[in-house]
């Protein structure tokens, strides 16, 4: 008893600012890591860090608020045919282009956000998927501004900060990429510690409560919405400018049901378990589908069933009870 | 001009009736299980592999091949439900079946791919359907008109299984309050079992006989599974005639955009889902939770 309280006052005791710090130098490490351990496959990891955007952005909806959605890659999608678009007709400088998907990435989260939040269950659901299909489906209409089924091309970004120039080894676009990432994920974690993130929380934990505590919720979800659609279209955005090319596949039905798989996987209404979630998700992919795309299929299809059964709250969470039993088993030992 | 239209008409009925017969089942077990089964249009395509592969390799005739991909879908979906789907009946939350059902349709289209390999499978028709068929004022490809048949007859079997056998009391009694037919002696556990078989043998017969439409092969569990989610939601869960009346509505929205603006994909079947998902977000005959 004792033990358990201790940690809850140590929990409540921790401020913020260390994780923080803890999120300021592990992800640049993990970045420098990857930079080192596979200098050939830059491209490869920038866009795991472009996807974990996604899930990261997914996780503000889904994780915080509790809104199932399988159509969550259509603002990706529209932020990255945005960029591409503001880059072909010349605006080049990337922080601008960051931008861009940042207000399109809102725009089109505030507009989805506000259908979808309107509802809960499976209209919610059938909804987010039907906007992410209607997207699709104009996307590949409209190929004088996506380029339909061959994708819009011609993506030249200029230098960053007028300094550095993208090369063809994607060192540049990697390093840009982690810096936007770290950055990113510290002004989220500020964002969903904040009171309104924790309003979030709570309406999400017992809508009725929330309600009689004076909480308006449908104006919060739409709110936290445009949040997520600024972090998704920066992801876009970092895909369009490291790949030059934006394809069909951004917008796609299976983009938005793998971002939620590795939402879950790694833990969703955690931003440390989005992020393990897409980082351990994708290497796993890219090494075990590229041997064998159905058994990648197989795998990943026990693997979800076990994570349901047998760790409900993500690998995340998994990983640190487990951490925390055996520091504990070890505390007592001694 | 006519002829395109009783084209359309023709082409947009067959299909609107092949999602019935298999969407219905979905429509039931989310209407008394209250799970979001994305699952479902695995568990089709797995009956028609089975029928695919006793007629041709077996060789046993059309019917046989229907029955045998029934019962053998029931079987093979067995074990989900014993180990799986009870987990999740009624009570947890809607991420969570998702998850585990699209965990589920991953596994089966890995294994499907293992067994069978990643080319379609053809289901041949006998003699008797595969060939034009004269009504009269037109002649029309007797398979369609087979599939029509058996949307019909599926339709009326469930009806009069769900409004006067006891079985369909007792589903009814679940449906509207568990607890209460739970004290009142209703064993809701088997109800949810048959019902989980009856639902996963409708989808194997529905894969079978619209295989024609939609061509069985390891993504057919994917590429449809938001097609009947869909089709459940707009028509409401559990209601026979919801599901009738948007499989109708949906095929021939679905059916008339590929026939006139096919540049235009998907896009006006999303938009009228879209559009009644927002006017009725129960379904059109849903009742409200």
């Amino acid at each position: 008893m004792t033990d358990r309280l201790s940690i809850g006052v140590a929990r409540s005791a921790a401020p913020a600012i260390p994780q923080d710090i803890l999120a300021l130098v592990s992800i640049p490490l993990i970045g420098a890591i990857g930079f080192v351990l596979f200098p050939d496959d830059l491209a490869f990891l920038t866009r795991l860090i472009s996807l974990t955007l996604l899930v990261l952005s997914l996780d503000l909806v889904t994780g915080y608020c509790g809104v199932a959605t399988l159509g969550h890659s259509a603002i990706f999608g529209v932020s990255a045919y945005a960029v591409g678009n503001a880059c072909v007709a010349g605006l080049t400088d990337p922080i601008a282009l960051l931008i861009v998907g940042a207000v399109s990435g809102a725009a089109a989260g505030l507009a989805s956000g506000a259908l979808v939040a309107r509802f809960v269950g499976l209209p919610q659901l059938v909804l987010s998927i039907a906007i992410g299909q209607l997207t699709a489906a104009l996307a590949n209409k409209l190929s004088s501004l996506t380029g339909g089924s061959d994708g819009l091309s011609g993506i030249e970004p200029g230098r960053v900060f007028g300094v550095f120039a993208f090369d063809l080894y994607g060192r540049t676009g990697y390093i840009f990429s982690v810096a936007v990432l770290t950055i990113v994920f510290v002004i989220l974690r500020r964002l969903v510690n904040s009171p309104f993130g924790l309003l979030c929380k709570a309406m999400k934990d017992d809508s009725l409560r929330a309600r009689m505590i004076g909480a308006r919720i449908y104006p919060r979800l739409v709110i936290m919405y445009g949040f997520s659609g600024i972090v998704a279209g920066i992801g876009g955005a970092i895909m369009a400018i490291n790949t030059g090319v934006v394809g069909l596949d951004s917008v796609s039905f299976e983009q938005s049901a793998e971002a939620l798989v590795m939402l879950v996987v790694g833990g969703a209404g955690t931003l440390w378990g989005g992020l393990f979630g897409s980082v351990a998700f994708q290497l796993f992919q890219h090494y075990v589908s590229a041997a064998n795309p159905f058994h990648w299929l197989i795998m990943l299809g026990a693997l979800l069933i076990a994570i349901v059964l047998f760790a409900p709250r993500g690998l995340a969470v998994l990983a640190g009870s487990l951490a925390q039993r055996t520091a504990r088993l070890v505390w007592r030992r001694s | 001009m006519a002829k395109t239209i009783l084209g359309i008409g023709l082409d947009a009925v067959s299909y609107g009736m092949v999602l019935f017969i298999i969407s219905i089942g979905l429509s039931i077990m989310m209407g008394l299980m209250r799970v979001v089964n994305l699952a479902h249009g695995a568990f089709a395509m797995i009956g028609g592999y089975l029928a695919s592969y006793a007629l041709k390799s077996i060789g046993v005739s059309y019917p046989l091949a229907i029955i045998i991909a029934v019962l053998g879908t029931i079987v093979i979906a067995a074990p989900f439900e014993i180990l799986l789907y009870r987990r999740i009946y009624r009570k947890s939350d809607d991420l969570a079946q998702i998850l585990l059902t699209i965990g589920i349709t991953f596994l089966i289209i890995g294994l499907a791919n293992f067994i069978f390999g990643p080319t379609s499978k053809s289901i041949p028709l006998p003699a008797a359907l595969s060939g034009p068929y004269d009504l009269g004022f037109k002649v029309i490809p007797a398979d369609r008109l087979f599939v029509m048949a058996c949307g019909v007859c599926a339709a009326l079997l469930l009806w009069l299984l769900v409004d006067r056998t006891e079985f369909g009391i007792r589903l009814r009694a679940a449906v509207d309050n568990g607890d209460m037919a739970e004290a009142l002696g209703i064993k809701t556990q088997i109800i949810f079992s048959v019902t989980f078989a009856l639902a996963v043998g409708l989808a194997a017969f529905g894969g079978v006989v619209g295989a024609e439409l939609l061509p069985i092969e390891p993504y057919y569990a994917l590429r449809y599974m938001v097609t009947f989610l869909v089709v459940v939601s707009v028509g409401g869960s559990g209601s026979i005639l919801g599901a009738l009346a948007a499989s109708m509505i949906l095929g021939l929205v679905d059916t008339t955009g590929k026939y006139l603006a096919p540049e235009y994909g998907e896009f006006f079947f999303y938009l009228l889902v879209i559009g009644i998902v927002f006017v009725f977000p129960n379904g059109l005959l849903g009742r409200s939770r």
